[in-house]
């Protein structure tokens, strides 16, 4: 009896000391860098003492699942690290502290990450000095495409003979639809192989990251820039005519079939089991293409092509202490151990992306990994989607426009864009900017 | 204190208020109220993502707008012909299943059972799963279809012309037993003797089925569609898991349409008028119907 008292007492006792320690939620998308960061962390609670429990929401319901939350002005996460897009609802409606001071207290200088990192991921309004993440994770869209084949001799001069060019990493987009459709439906080692996985999304912004993909290369601006929210002959130009049109080409002659709403993880599938020659994604998920190649399978990695101008689909993150927080110091002493140089060097070693200058000014960077050299000429030449307070409004019209046009082959091209403007400009007057 | 003495002095009224009172005061927290709520919103500019901003009334303004939007228009097509095709074709596969397993063979309850089970599933797993079915390479359906006539690589989701069915079969798939299971219920209580003065008088198996069957059995089917017509009207995770709405708009409902403009786009004053447009809609279709309902159950 007296040992089962020791024990209940013991174990009693453990439970408080437990729930007395000192710990903080961190919320992010479930996806391979999110290991990667819980795996970094260890090292902080080894330092602080400060526990950090995740929640890593699947992409689909990322969005809805933490825009209610701040919404709702929840307390279940301390530190967030949420979509570039949300930076300015996030100070708009003070969901995100504002993080000025804390930087000038401890030191931390935004100019010792990368410009264009520190402009999408922190600023509000764009380009100020007021900030609200610390850049988390940078990331664009880029490509993966299969070296195995593309190194092949046969298909090398069958593809030189067509084309008169070299098979390899195309340098526009005219280049990447000739071998995307060189692939369409030829068979290799007895198997039928189709072109590109690309974005096709419709529920949350798949569709409207490929496209724009092709809209930027194409030199397509949101607005004029001497008149904000002037859209007309910007957002629907002849160019962006021409980039929308190009990427229904893309989906009619190049998709493989049922590829009708994939975005990250439906063309990863597409990739790696070897239906497809190319894939369209984000950085994040190259650390795990480049191990997974197996079976023959070699991986290279480039940039978005440029077609009349260079320009890729920006990602990534920056973290934030949520307002409603009741543990904002340690929210905070966790941003502060996260921006250490060497911390950002580790970040980078696990597969995170580093935007600290540090690490990527290194001279060994660029050839760390093969697609490190993508990542930094992407970083250079990124443009992002409404940062507005007011961007699901913005995305949603767009996704069900392009779906329209990409996908079921309703309409015109600048008929649908055309229709998002329409659309957007009704945002705009409902939330004053027009 | 006994039961008895404890309400001692309560009149029998006030006894049943005192048991209908908690779900009275439920009712009206988590339905009336809202409900309330909702069409006093519906008359404002009210956005719930703005914080701090006041709503403004705004009068009609949002009714208008619903009213003259081309696109809710389309969202309602779609919705209606979702709700024909179901409708029509869970009747005729229901009724005759219920047919089928009235009559007594080897394996009735088994085949019942096994019948039954799709009805039993999450409508989410269900759309999850039919993506699978549904899918031009290594689908089932596809294999299936292309086994009695090849038609080739065809992409039931991502085809506007498909699409539309691909949402019809699942929902027919998953709930005609429904249907079967209140029309089997109706059947069997049809009287024998009814069949037997039939036999007598020398009635052929089509007149008894035209003149006894059908006339029992159409209450109950008609309760079985009033049932899945509210359903479906409101019909959204199926849907959305199978198709989320597309491709582009060609399978978006009015409730996944009213779902993106409320918690997604956070036009709450725009969308608590169009939920009401689609509730008095939907009371006002139900209550002629079960007046129709009623005729067809005093004749």
């Amino acid at each position: 009896m007296k040992k089962i008292m020791i024990l209940l007492f013991v174990s009693l006792f453990s439970f408080s000391v437990n729930s007395n320690a000192k710990s903080i939620t961190l919320g992010w998308a479930a996806w391979d860098p999110a290991n990667a960061l819980q795996e970094l962390t260890k090292e902080f609670t080894s330092e602080t003492g400060i526990e950090v429990n995740f929640e890593f929401v699947p992409w689909p319901n990322f969005a809805d699942r933490m825009l209610n939350e701040l919404n709702n002005k929840g307390k279940t996460f301390d530190l967030l690290i949420g979509d570039s897009q949300w930076i300015g609802a996030g100070a708009v409606y003070g969901h995100y502290v504002k993080l000025n001071d804390f930087f000038d207290k401890e030191g931390i200088s935004m100019s010792d990450f990368s410009p264009a990192t520190v402009y999408a991921y922190s600023t509000w309004p764009k380009g100020s000095e007021n900030y609200y993440a610390l850049p988390a994770m940078g990331d664009a869209l880029a490509w993966a495409y299969r070296k195995d084949w593309f190194d092949r001799p046969e298909l090398k001069s069958e593809f030189k003979k067509k084309h008169g060019y070299d098979l390899g990493v195309p340098a526009n987009w005219n280049q990447l639809y000739d071998m995307c459709t060189f692939f369409q439906g030829r068979e290799i080692d007895g198997q039928k192989r189709y072109g590109a996985a690309i974005n096709t999304e419709r529920g949350s912004e798949g569709i409207t990251m490929g496209v724009t993909a092709a809209m930027y290369a194409w030199g397509m601006e949101y607005e004029n820039p001497n008149k904000p929210y002037d859209m007309e002959g910007y957002f629907n130009s002849p160019q962006a005519v021409e980039a929308v049109e190009f990427y229904r080409k893309l989906y009619e002659d190049c998709a493989p079939p049922g590829h009708s709403d994939a975005y990250m993880v439906a063309n990863l599938d597409a990739y790696k089991s070897g239906q497809v020659a190319f894939q369209m994604n984000w950085y994040a998920f190259w650390p795990g293409v480049s191990k997974e190649d197996s079976g023959g399978r070699v991986s290279g990695f480039f940039a978005n092509p440029k077609q009349n101008v260079a320009a890729a689909t920006l990602g990534g993150q920056g973290i934030s202490v949520v307002k409603y927080s009741d543990k904002q110091d340690l929210a905070l002493e966790y941003i502060k151990w996260f921006a250490r140089p060497d911390v950002q060097q580790k970040w980078w070693d696990l597969g995170g992306y580093s935007c600290h200058n540090d690490v990527l000014n290194s001279p060994s960077f660029p050839t760390s990994t093969v697609y490190a050299q993508g990542f930094l000429d992407s970083m250079g030449i990124v443009k992002d989607f409404w940062q507005e307070p007011t961007f699901v409004e913005l995305m949603l019209p767009m996704q069900e426009a392009i779906h329209d046009y990409v996908v079921n082959g309703k309409g015109t091209a600048k008929g649908a864009l055309d229709k998002i403007i329409e659309e957007w400009v009704e945002v705009f007057e409902a939330d004053g900017k027009l | 204190m006994s039961v008895k003495k404890k309400f001692k002095g309560l009149s029998d009224k006030a006894v049943g208020w005192l048991f209908i009172g908690p779900t009275v005061l439920l009712l009206l927290a988590i339905n009336i109220y809202p409900l309330v709520y909702a069409i006093k919103m519906s008359f404002t500019n009210f956005y719930a993502n703005k914080i701090g901003r006041e709503p403004q009334f705004v009068g009609l303004k949002n009714y208008i707008k619903v009213l003259n939007k081309e696109a809710i228009w389309e969202k309602m097509q779609v919705t209606a012909s979702f709700m024909f095709w179901t409708l029509l074709l869970q009747a005729i596969i229901g009724l005759g299943l219920a047919l089928l397993l009235n009559r007594k063979f080897k394996g009735n309850e088994l085949l019942t059972t096994l019948i039954v089970l799709p009805m039993m599933l999450s409508p989410a797993v269900v759309g999850v799963f039919w993506t699978y079915l549904y899918n031009p390479q290594v689908g089932l359906f596809n294999y299936v279809v292309n086994f009695f006539y090849d038609l080739g690589s065809f992409d039931m989701i991502g085809s506007s012309t498909l699409a539309p069915w691909a949402i019809v079969i699942v929902d027919t798939w998953m709930w005609t037993p429904f249907t079967m299971l209140i029309c089997l219920a109706g059947l069997r209580s049809v009287p024998n003797y009814l069949y037997e003065a039939a036999e007598v008088d020398r009635a052929s198996k089509w007149q008894q089925f035209i003149y006894i069957t059908l006339p029992s059995v159409l209450p109950f089917l008609l309760l079985a569609l009033l049932f899945r017509g509210i359903e479906n009207f409101k019909m959204f995770d199926m849907v959305v898991e199978l198709t989320s709405g597309g491709p582009g708009s060609a399978t978006e409902l009015a409730s996944i349409n009213l779902k993106r403009e409320a918690f997604e786009k956070w036009k709450t004053g725009y969308s608590s008028a169009f939920a009401v447009i689609l509730f008095v809609t939907i009371f006002g279709f139900g209550n002629v119907y079960v007046k129709v309902m009623n005729k067809i159950k005093e004749r």
